[in-house]
């Protein structure tokens, strides 16, 4: 996908525009291939209301951008869509599911609508029942599934055809760990078999966990991309976490060290937790501490730790409440 | 993935009967379904033959029974298609909508399983009401033809109320709502008919209504094939009514399903 302007989010409340031409994923020319890196995973990370999931409707041709163009697979998601259904996947937010077929029946009614023969579609099924671990409830009716299970035959639905690039919307939200372990560890399975995956996540784990490349988008436009390596650098410097003790005011610790880092403190005042980009972290823990003595403050807890996806996400979405995205 | 895709697209035939083995196993799974193919129906048969039965006597009809049932199929399969809004709706909310709008199915062949699933349903609704029907009293008069093109009858007006619950579903998104908004012209096109009761006994402001109300014109159809009488032209206006309304609702619903998004 790549293309100009971008996209109007329908009625769901995404309306920020989504600059594609900041995307770029290098338009999926061979399976696999999302990105010219060549490694599956493209995963699309932002806040609630960022504009992830309009970004997949568009790719998905649920939605007409109204403007712009978008690429899948080299087909353009508007004058193509049709061609576009036939070699895409699509999961979306919530595991859509027919709750009183059985998994099987599920699985063998998107093989038919995806084009295979009846037989082809009992074989497809029953494998990817196996292959996803439902193999106990696949003569039970959809309904009687726990959230994980749901969630792990809607993707399976999803890759019944074998499309060559599968959407995620928000696949692990509500799953608990071992659900979303076990989703992770098949989501690796599909890309090692080459399948170009779009993920989108609030989760900056996920995202550090499975992406190859990531984008970071706010307000429906891009505001970072790169890999997850790239990104954390781009954030740059260590992480100083100060502990403030209960009771204290952690802002008074953060006015003390401010001076001592690379970018500007931020202030978790309801954690009482004072985050602060340090150049050189281990030689500014002197200073630290002098500075701490001399300003006559106490403190809880003190650690050091190298940039995470999620520092990155905070410091570049906005997380304003109430703001319109 | 491993083997090649094999991107070919299934016969627009081959979905249709997908999606309707798919509404099929609902119909006999789905608790709702269940109670509207089959309670419902008796219900009818039973209450308005014995509470109205006494006090309705509709002239040159022997029996209230043979009067009423074949007014009954209306009533039995509008309340019955009530629920295709709601699983039309349901599945815009569920994200079904969008799983088939992303594959290469066309929107005619999703909405048309539901429509084709239910007229088998009013089928053996149909037969099961005339079983029932006949247990207390209820005969054809006009012969075994006529008795076959009735129950033809009602399943072309069951499929005429499935794609206009169709539309209200995708009209309406919430399920709940899409019920009701089923339900409401039902109500309120059977009661102002001659479906239950002949439209000489009602006041002289809605036998005006009554009379170009098209459920009349179903009803008296379907009582002309079962008792007998005069048929070719209340069934052409049934036939119609039928026609207009499916040539309003179907490109109706399939263009708002190409434009769908969840509620």
């Amino acid at each position: 996908m790549d293309g100009r302007e971008g996209g109007r989010g329908g009625r769901d409340g995404d309306s920020g525009r989504v600059p594609y031409q900041a995307v770029r994923p290098g338009a999926g020319t061979g399976r696999g291939e999302l990105r010219g890196s060549g490694r599956g995973v493209l995963g699309l990370l932002g806040p609630n209301g960022s504009g992830k999931t309009t970004t997949v409707r568009i790719l998905a041709t649920l939605l007409s951008p109204d403007g712009g163009r978008a690429r899948v697979a080299g087909l353009d998601v508007v004058r193509q869509a049709a061609a576009v259904r036939r070699v895409i996947g699509l999961s979306g937010q919530y595991a859509a599911v027919d709750p009183y077929l059985t998994g099987r029946e599920n699985l063998r009614m998107c093989g038919r609508l995806g084009g295979l023969s009846r037989a082809a579609a009992r074989r497809r099924a029953d494998e990817l029942l196996d292959r996803f671990g439902l193999g106990d409830g696949a003569g039970r009716q959809a309904r009687t599934y726990s959230g994980g299970m749901r969630r792990r035959l809607d993707v399976a639905a999803s890759v019944v055809t074998r499309p060559a690039v599968l959407f995620l919307d928000e696949p692990t939200t509500g799953l608990d760990p071992r659900g979303r372990l076990e989703l992770w560890q098949l989501l690796g399975e599909l890309t090692a078999q080459g399948a170009g995956l779009l993920l989108t996540t609030q989760y900056t784990e996920e995202a550090d966990r499975l992406a190859d490349d990531v984008v970071v988008i706010d307000h429906g436009r891009v505001v970072a991309a790169g890999t997850p390596a790239e990104l954390k650098a781009q954030v740059g410097a260590d992480r100083l976490e100060v502990q403030a003790r209960p009771g204290d005011d952690p802002g008074r610790l953060a006015d003390a060290l401010a001076p001592l880092g690379s970018g500007p403190p931020a202030v978790d005042a309801a954690a009482g937790r004072v985050v602060l980009p340090v150049g050189d972290g281990p030689a500014v823990l002197a200073d630290v501490a002098a500075r701490l003595a001399a300003n006559g403050l106490k403190i809880a807890d003190l650690a050091l730790r190298r940039p995470t996806l999620d520092d990155v996400f905070l410091a570049l979405t906005s997380q304003a409440e109430g703001t319109p995205s | 993935m491993t083997a090649a895709a094999p991107p070919v697209r299934a016969s627009a035939v081959a979905n249709l009967g997908t999606m309707t083995w798919r509404q099929l196993l609902r119909l006999v799974r789905v608790p709702t379904l269940i109670v509207f193919a089959t309670v419902q129906p008796l219900l009818f048969v039973l209450l308005f033959s014995y509470s109205f039965g006494g006090a309705v006597h509709p002239p040159g009809v022997g029996r209230y029974i043979d009067y009423l049932l074949p007014g009954l199929f209306i009533l039995a399969i509008g309340f019955g298609a009530s629920q295709t809004g709601v699983a039309v709706a349901g599945d815009l909310a569920s994200g079904m909508t969008d799983r088939f709008r992303a594959m290469p199915v066309t929107g005619i062949a999703v909405l048309a399983g539901r429509a084709a699933a239910d007229a088998v349903r009013n089928l053996l609704v149909t037969g099961l009401m005339i079983a029932a029907g006949a247990a207390i009293g209820f005969r054809f008069h006009a012969g075994p033809a006529a008795a076959l093109a009735a129950v033809g009858l009602s399943v072309a007006t069951g499929l005429a109320f499935s794609w206009l619950n169709t539309l209200i579903g995708l009209l309406v998104r919430d399920p709940e709502s899409a019920g009701l908004a089923g339900l409401i012209p039902v109500i309120i096109l059977v009661f102002t008919s001659s479906t239950l009761v002949p439209v000489a006994t009602m006041p002289g402001w809605l036998q005006a209504f009554a009379k170009v109300n098209p459920v009349t014109d179903i009803a008296d159809a379907l009582r002309a094939l079962c008792l007998g009488g005069s048929t070719a032209r209340p069934v052409t206006q049934a036939l119609a009514w039928i026609a207009a309304l499916l040539i309003i609702t179907i490109p109706t619903a399939v263009n708002r399903y190409r434009r769908a998004a969840p509620a």
